[in-house]
């Protein structure tokens, strides 16, 4: 039981890890919580969702053009919505800024779809194996796998290639930055570009896991991710994915031995006790403010 | 050949004129200082000639090319490279790759080949590695190239910003106070550094400095700034025995 649980917490902590990173790596760069990010994931859902039913593409296929389009849906809104204010407004108008793309892009599905829930598909055939007293399906398997692929490959291009440095370099001081010649511009760009990938991925993976898509479901997930991110230290890579896989794995434990009407709750209470106990998260480093 | 030129600068923030009216020239393969007491303007003129503010009036030419309204990363990549005076290292970078990131600006290969890793790419990214740590040996820092920069003494972030701002292969170098913290023996060092490089690169060099020892060896030319206008400008020994300078700034010996 102890096992299983922990196994469907892990599951579901990836896909809060795989938004969460997003949160956290415009954060780290432009101190912007991106509000609208929670329907990105919802738009990558969707989209996933339509190459498969529509297109009748592969699931993995479904899962990389869903990635593809929210890169350029995260950019196209950094560009909309953000740059026009960025320098000459403060950070509180580009977080209203971010709070109306949210509304904008869910309502928007509700217009385009109806607000009501659509199944998805039974695409992957799902076997459940069974190791000892566990059992594991292979559903979970390849979110796992495929989580876990995504985050490595993450960590790899922000230690190890150029584009990776720049944007290290600009979430330490982005004006720096700009006078050693980084087009600041377009990290930031491809900041958007990659969180908002990763966010697809993870609205795919959801909505294959829990058979379910809704224009509304961004606005918890986004919530909860944004929880983890907090959780982890805001700004840190790592701290999303520890953070993510943490609060699955809390959430899906308060619902198995507590019981399931926490489920929501527990995020929240989490964030709170964050909050009050260690703001800067289980990565962040105390800010000495200079005076 | 005048490398840069100010023509009438003046910057006002809100109600405040930090600058007012500033014209300069400064001549290629020159050290130009640039003194005044503490507030007179000499950081924001900085920021203007790299592109951090646009000037409320005024315009300014890099090489006989007007950069009042070009962006910093692009007055950066023309080849303005600069220091600060409250250093403003990459902390958690290592020492090389601080470096590293100051030569990007000047590379070709391209975005994706990058993120691909193609063969120019690569090409490219072993020759950066090598300009870098030469530059790190110049300035005495190749040993440490692996710790992070924050954990370098005071002195030694220093020149860590100099090779830094270096990496852009820049013709003029701007230092804004780099002697500011360091004892007297670095401060010597510190010159024949800056003396060593303006060789080696064949730089032009604005520099804003405190130490009036060092200023008045090092420098062919200096202006002066008071409350944002300039009030003197001359070689080091015409700027020491103006009658306005010694009584805004330099102050009488008794």
């Amino acid at each position: 039981m102890f096992w299983e649980q922990l196994l469907n917490g892990l599951t579901l902590g990836s896909t809060y890890a795989l938004i969460a990173l997003g949160y956290t790596m415009v954060y780290g760069i432009i101190q912007l919580i991106n509000f609208a990010h929670g329907e990105i994931y919802m738009f990558g859902a969707f989209v996933g969702l339509v190459l498969v039913t529509v297109f009748g593409l592969n699931i993995i296929v479904a899962l990389v053009g869903a990635m593809i389009f929210c890169m350029f849906l995260g950019m196209l809104i950094e560009r909309i919505a953000y740059r026009p204010l960025r320098g000459k407004s403060s950070r509180l108008s580009a977080l209203i800024s971010a709070i109306g793309v949210s509304i904008f892009l869910s309502t928007l599905m509700v217009l385009i779809r109806g607000p009501n829930t659509t199944r998805y598909p039974e695409i992957i055939k799902i076997t459940t194996y069974n190791i000892g007293s566990i059992s594991i399906s292979s559903l979970q398997i390849i979110i796992l796998a495929l989580a876990t692929l995504l985050m490595v490959g993450l960590q790899v291009m922000i230690k190890k290639t150029r584009v990776g440095m720049a944007m290290r370099a600009c979430s330490q001081d982005l004006e720096a930055s700009y006078l050693m010649g980084i087009n600041v511009n377009r990290v930031i760009s491809f900041t958007f570009a990659v969180g908002s990938a990763l966010a697809a991925a993870g609205g795919v993976m959801v909505g294959v896991y829990y058979n379910a898509v809704w224009p509304y479901m961004g606005l918890m997930a986004g919530l909860k991710a944004f929880a983890a991110a907090v959780l982890g230290g805001i700004g840190s890579i790592p701290g999303a994915m520890v953070g993510g896989l943490t609060l699955g794995v809390l959430e899906i434990f308060g619902v198995a031995y507590l019981s399931s009407s926490y489920k929501d709750a527990i995020a929240f209470a989490i964030l709170i006790l964050v909050l009050i106990i260690r703001p800067q998260g289980i990565f962040g480093q105390k800010k000495i403010k200079k005076v | 050949m005048a490398v840069l030129k100010l023509e009438g600068i003046t910057q006002e923030f809100g109600g405040l004129r930090a600058l007012d009216s500033v014209s300069l020239e400064v001549e290629a393969g020159n050290i130009f200082g640039i003194i005044g007491p503490n507030g007179a303007g000499k950081t924001t003129l900085f920021n203007i000639i790299t592109g951090i503010y646009t000037p409320t009036e005024g315009n300014l030419f890099f090489k006989d090319e007007m950069i009042t309204n070009t962006s910093a990363y692009n007055i950066a990549r023309l080849g303005v490279g600069r220091t600060f005076q409250n250093i403003r290292l990459f902390g958690k970078l290592s020492v090389l790759d601080n470096v590293k990131v100051g030569s990007y600006g000047i590379t070709s290969s391209s975005f994706f080949s990058n993120l691909l890793g193609l063969p120019k790419a690569k090409r490219e990214e072993k020759l950066v590695t090598e300009k870098s740590l030469e530059l790190l040996e110049l300035v005495g820092l190749v040993e440490v190239r692996h710790e992070y920069a924050d954990s370098l003494a005071y002195g030694d972030q220093r020149r860590l910003e100099i090779a830094r701002a270096l990496a852009l292969e820049p013709s003029l170098l701007l230092l804004d106070e780099p002697a500011a913290g360091m004892n007297s023996s670095e401060k010597l060092e510190l010159m024949e550094l800056i003396n060593g490089i303006k060789e080696q690169f064949d730089l032009t060099i604005l520099l804003v400095e405190h130490d009036m020892n060092l200023v008045m060896n090092i420098c062919d030319l200096i202006a002066v700034l008071d409350y944002g206008k300039k009030i003197a400008e001359g070689n080091p020994v015409e700027v020491k025995s103006d009658e306005k300078v010694i009584m805004s700034y330099l102050g009488v010996e008794i």
